[in-house]
């Protein structure tokens, strides 16, 4: 196959895909299927077939663009991409590494902000709890979006339902969980 | 009977109806569900968007803590959970080195031999064979059976059922008296993990899918996901508005819709609960 012979450029981003997830990004021929199953790709400033198209180019300036790009968060982990292509390029996974290189490199795409905050208020959640806590999530995702009166007529409606803890539910291995956060914290990408 | 049950975040705080229902079809048919003692989040989509290693050792844990306690099969019946679960056995059963990296970070022994059943498994397994000594009421509706993503994808790795137009929930209705309709849509995203950070994508998603469902005649739309069912049943309003319009189906989950076949009442399996008003009038 003509992306065995190839040399892929060291200081791409592609063979950093390679390197770390074992995704080969030569193997795409373009089909297009990923971007037309893709459930996100209307909202995208790139579809899937075109970071994948920009990432063969193995240019630092295309590399950038992905990495500054919004699609990376856009992208749901639906997995739809991967069920569909025929090379069976693990595009959710490339997505995954996308994402930790982007914020690692202080590249995240402003309008993206937001998917981040929630993601990352979530872990924090976990980080002290071991279990989701939805309203600490949510105290802790409005303190970093300043989204302040977004849903605010939900809550009450969940509560009657019985469905929003007033009180985290501590886990015996809170602990244990502070510690694979604490290791699994400094890992480079 | 007894076996393992990993809840999972959702099903303890805003799927309780999911969980209610559950619990309340084992108890119908005699199997004792015994969770996983101390359990922690899987680390859903957040962790494995952030952090990898993370998203490994989150799962690895709740395994690790299944074999010590000597549950052998596990219920997992959120699909997102049951996804992340099934991953992550099979990267480290693929990769040793990750494996033995993730023993460390977790601090325990983990051999990887847990049966992971998804809510259908578990249901074909267990209580399909005996439904038809329990059915009282036939569950005679049309209803579109919406599978999402995570239940059947990757589906190279969760090796369950085909990826494109899935047939066991189908199936499962059938078994209690229902009629599937044909539905394209049964395996589109609804949004997913967005319902809070991009509320206007989920509302998009999730309108089209009950759309095509409303368009087909559907009566109920039947899911086995606590992140689909928030989406859809909890952003009604949302997706209401999204669309100008007023969507009514009602979305259950296939364990609420057999407990109701064996003679539940719509309370033993939590439909109070729900946003959407669900009449059931057999």
């Amino acid at each position: 196959m003509s992306h065995s012979s190839h040399q892929i450029e060291r200081n791409s981003l592609a063979f950093a895909i390679e390197k770390n997830v074992d995704v080969h990004t030569q193997k795409c021929y373009q089909c297009g299927k990923c971007s037309a199953g893709c459930p996100v790709a209307t909202e995208m400033d790139m579809p899937p077939s075109y970071v994948m198209r920009l990432l063969q180019t193995e240019n630092q300036a295309h590399d950038e663009n992905i990495l500054q790009s919004q699609s990376i968060w856009l992208c749901i982990s639906c997995e739809m991409c991967l069920s569909r292509c025929p090379m069976e390029i693990d595009i959710p996974s490339m997505m995954d590494f996308l994402r930790q290189r982007s914020i690692k490199q202080k590249m995240v795409n402003p309008k993206a902000k937001n998917i981040v905050a929630f993601h990352k208020s979530f872990l924090n959640t976990i980080k002290y709890t071991g279990r989701l806590y939805e309203l600490g999530l949510i105290i802790d995702y409005k303190r970093r979006s300043l989204n302040m009166l977004q849903d605010i007529t939900l809550a009450p409606k969940m509560i009657s339902r019985g469905k929003l803890h007033f009180i985290p539910e501590m886990i015996k291995g809170t602990p244990q969980i502070s510690g694979i956060f604490k290791k699994t914290s400094k890992k480079e990408v | 009977m007894k076996i393992g049950i990993y809840p999972g975040c959702s099903l303890n705080g805003s799927a309780r109806d999911y969980n209610e229902s559950v619990f309340a079809i084992a108890k119908v048919f005699d199997i004792e569900l015994v969770q996983i003692p101390d359990w922690n989040c899987c680390g859903a989509t957040a962790a494995h968007n952030l952090n990898k290693e993370l998203s490994l050792a989150l799962p690895a844990r709740i395994l690790a803590l299944a074999e010590q306690n000597g549950l052998d099969e596990v219920l997992v019946p959120c699909a997102a959970c049951y996804s992340r679960l099934v991953v992550t056995q099979h990267e480290l059963k693929v990769e040793p080195e990750i494996k033995n990296r993730i023993k460390k970070v977790i601090e325990l022994d983990y051999r990887g031999t847990t049966k992971i059943l998804n809510v259908i498994e578990w249901l074909d397994k267990y209580i399909i064979p005996g439904i038809e000594e329990k059915l009282v009421l036939p569950f005679k509706h049309k209803v579109a059976c919406y599978y999402g993503c995570l239940l059947v994808r990757p589906n190279k790795v969760l090796n369950y059922d085909r990826s494109e137009d899935p047939q066991t929930m189908d199936e499962v209705m059938r078994k209690i008296g229902a009629d599937p309709i044909y539905f394209p849509y049964k395996t589109e995203c609804c949004g997913a993990g967005f319902s809070v950070s991009r509320t206007d994508i989920v509302s998009k998603l999730s309108g089209k899918i009950i759309e095509d469902a409303e368009h087909r005649g559907a009566e109920f739309m039947i899911v086995a996901c606590p992140m689909c069912h928030s989406n859809l049943d909890m952003r009604r309003p949302d997706i209401n508005q999204y669309f100008k319009t007023k969507f009514t189906l009602p979305i259950l989950f296939v364990t609420q819709a057999l407990g109701l076949a064996v003679g539940l009442s719509p309370k033993e399996v939590g439909l109070q609960r729900h946003f959407v008003p669900v009449n059931i009038d057999s």
